[in-house]
């Protein structure tokens, strides 16, 4: 393994920057709605509240999801699950196959329409048990999980 | 309704089965209590509006909306039973696949609250000591079909030996005394758990009661009377000199300390009285109490990790403590199994090898942190100091040589976190994992690697700037984190120990031991 993002990583579908981008935007749109109507409340000269809110909302809202983007990645072994991310709070973690005790694939709105879903595999315990890929086509999460389940199946026999 | 089988998420292409109908009037029913809170807001909500009709209408409209999302739910919930594993798809506008291996299901409960049973249902849990609480739980189905599928299931895994974690209450025959603690041994663990607790109750039941008390007792004056009245004045305390004062306030001070050391040693009777740990052929035993006795079995197999624990004073003495950290299913309020609370090396590390757990072969296995860690620790504290001293000097006229006191606050921390890193060890041999830390409560951990669940490098912004990792191993019932690791160390660490995890599956650990 070399020091830097090691290359064999699997990258996430691109739709997640698209996915990503419209749940962020959602889900801080309460603010730019605050910031609008404090803007229209005429508290303060026009556009102290409204233009700083919206730089910061089209940069978490655009910019952020691409670079998040950029720090996903996923290696799929012959016996273990690789997930990194993160850039700032970088995170790098495995899981062997032979410890996953259930497996979820999970779709929200947004990710059916972009044909996307969420991979869980949950191992024993309580603390730090749950191991999530977002981001991966549909079609691949189903994949992945027939082969993290086969490869349990083969463990036992 | 066919026509449901619209997006299944699941790539099977089978719909799978729903559950019974019926489930949703059973359901319906017993959620009627839940329902009330919404009924009464509905009907407080209306009830200025002078139209009683509507009132009854409102009910209805709640009535008939609960049974509505309850039909939604049923209507997007199927499972399926598959070759090598059991699926559920639910969820109305979020929708989660779970995939349960048959390898991983413990055990199937079936469960018949009355009014299900009335209608010959079931509800049917398949429980595999996962992450979360409620694994897959199928509500309701007819008690035919949870038959079939606890067959089902008991049939496919028949190929598979399972260890049923049989109910413990069986006397067992060929118990072993591994631990006992006599008298006086509870008298000493009781003088170290010194406590001043029974302040902060009694504190806590004067102000629970404090209508019932004929004064309120945060009147200091109040008490200087009561002293006055019997005689005492700050006059007669001035009086008796300043070796006087000294003696009273001696007298004071091992009062209270002799209050703590009483009531430690009376906490301690009660709970860790008669205290022994037996090994049986189904795992650890603990016996323990004065007047609730507890009587607590864990398999043997369940041990994930053991804690070694000591204090700086009963350290001295020789004393330690041993828990093991187990997976925390059965016993919910306890994740971690208190095997000895106070016994020597030689006890705790026979203990340990009873739980499969060796004792370590040396310190030379250990290895220190990188200092940098805490360094860094220290550099992150300085800017804060600095805008307090800033804040000082703007807006309270503070003259610069005062606030340069606040510095002592950093030479303290630097204090602490030098005292944190000359304990910190960490190391690994063949089979299991150390991690040593605290220089007041000394904490040692050791955990075989098989019990690893995941590994997770992790690093943060400063962290990454010098090459500094944290590696995190996840263990049913708790973590282990080595810190202060060259990501190089790091990498290599968890390149060893997973090749090793890697092969064993999970099942078949917890089978064997």
């Amino acid at each position: 393994m070399t020091d830097d993002a090691p290359p064999e990583l699997t990258p996430l579908d691109p739709a997640f920057i698209t996915t990503s981008r419209i749940a962020t935007a959602l889900g801080l749109l309460p603010f730019v709605v605050g910031a609008g109507v404090l803007e229209f409340a005429k508290l303060l000269p026009p556009g102290t509240f409204l233009v700083p809110v919206l730089l910061a909302y089209a940069f978490v809202a655009y910019t952020v999801p691409a670079r998040k983007y950029r720090h996903w990645g996923y290696d799929m072994g012959t016996d273990r699950l690789r997930v990194v991310r993160g850039y700032m709070f970088y995170s790098d973690t495995i899981v062997p196959f032979g410890r996953i005790q259930h497996i979820d694939v999970d779709q929200g709105p947004i990710d059916r329409r972009y044909g996307l879903a969420k991979l869980t595999v949950h191992t024993a315990g309580n603390h730090n048990s749950t191991v999530t890929l977002p981001g991966l086509a549909h079609a691949d999460a189903l994949a992945m999980r027939e082969t993290i389940r086969a490869a349990i199946r083969q463990d036992m026999l | 309704m066919n026509q449901s089988t619209h997006d299944p998420i699941d790539g099977t292409g089978q719909d799978g089965a729903r559950l019974h109908i019926s489930g949703l009037f059973v359901g319906f029913v017993s959620g009627l209590p839940q329902l009330l809170i919404p009924v009464f807001a509905a009907v407080f909500g209306v009830r200025k509006s002078d139209n009683p009709a509507l009132i009854p209408l409102i009910i209805a409209a709640v009535l008939i909306l609960s049974l509505f999302f309850r039909w939604l739910i049923w209507l997007r919930f199927r499972y399926h039973v598959g070759a090598d594993d059991i699926r559920v798809e639910k969820g109305i506008l979020n929708r989660t696949a779970r995939s349960i291996p048959y390898e991983r299901i413990q055990d199937v409960s079936i469960e018949q609250k009355p009014l299900a049973r009335m209608m010959g249902l079931s509800e049917v849990k398949f429980e595999t000591g996962g992450g979360d609480g409620d694994d897959a739980t199928l509500r309701f189905v007819t008690l035919e079909e949870a038959n079939r599928l606890r067959e089902l299931i008991r049939a496919r895994k028949a190929g598979v030996a399972v260890a049923q974690d049989v109910a413990p209450m069986v006397e067992a025959e060929d118990a072993e005394t591994i631990f006992a603690m006599d008298g006086q041994r509870v008298f000493i663990l009781g003088l170290y758990s010194f406590s001043l607790i029974i302040f902060a109750v009694l504190g806590g039941l004067a102000q629970q009661f404090d209508f019932l008390l004929p004064f309120d007792y945060w009147d200091l004056k109040r008490w200087a009377g009561l002293a006055v009245e019997s005689g005492v004045s700050v006059n007669t305390l001035n009086g008796v000199g300043i070796l006087g004062q000294l003696i009273l306030a001696f007298g004071a001070f091992s009062s209270l300390i002799f209050i703590g050391l009483a009531s430690g040693v009376v906490r301690t009777y009660l709970r860790e009285h008669g205290f022994r740990l037996t090994q049986t052929s189904k795992g650890f035993r603990r016996q323990r109490g004065l007047l609730t006795l507890t009587d607590v079995v864990m398999p043997t197999h369940r041990v994930q990790a053991a804690v070694v624990q000591t204090g700086p004073i009963r350290k001295r003495r020789g004393w330690h403590s041993l828990k093991f950290v187990s997976l925390a299913q059965d016993s919910k309020e306890e994740s971690n199994y208190v095997a000895a609370p106070l016994a020597t090396l030689d006890e705790v590390w026979r203990i340990a090898a009873a739980a499969g757990i060796d004792a370590p072969d040396g310190d030379e296995r250990l290895r220190n942190g990188a200092a940098l860690h805490w360094i860094i620790q220290l550099l992150l504290l300085v800017p804060p100091l600095l805008v307090a001293m800033a804040a000082l000097m703007l807006f309270a006229d503070t003259p610069f040589a005062t606030t340069l006191l606040l510095l002592l606050l950093l030479v303290l921390a630097a204090l602490l976190l030098w005292c944190d890193w000359r304990r910190y060890r960490f190391g690994l041999d063949d089979q299991q994992l150390y991690l040593r830390r605290g220089w007041w409560q000394q904490q040692f951990t050791l955990a075989p690697q098989l019990k690893v669940q995941s590994i997770e490098i992790a690093q943060g912004p400063f962290a990454r700037r010098f090459g500094l990792a944290s590696l995190r191993f996840g263990i049913a019932g708790g973590t282990l984190e080595m810190v202060a690791l060259p990501l190089s160390t790091a990498r290599a660490i968890r390149t060893v120990v997973m090749e090793k995890v890697a092969d064993v599956d999970y099942s078949a650990i917890n089978q064997s031991r």
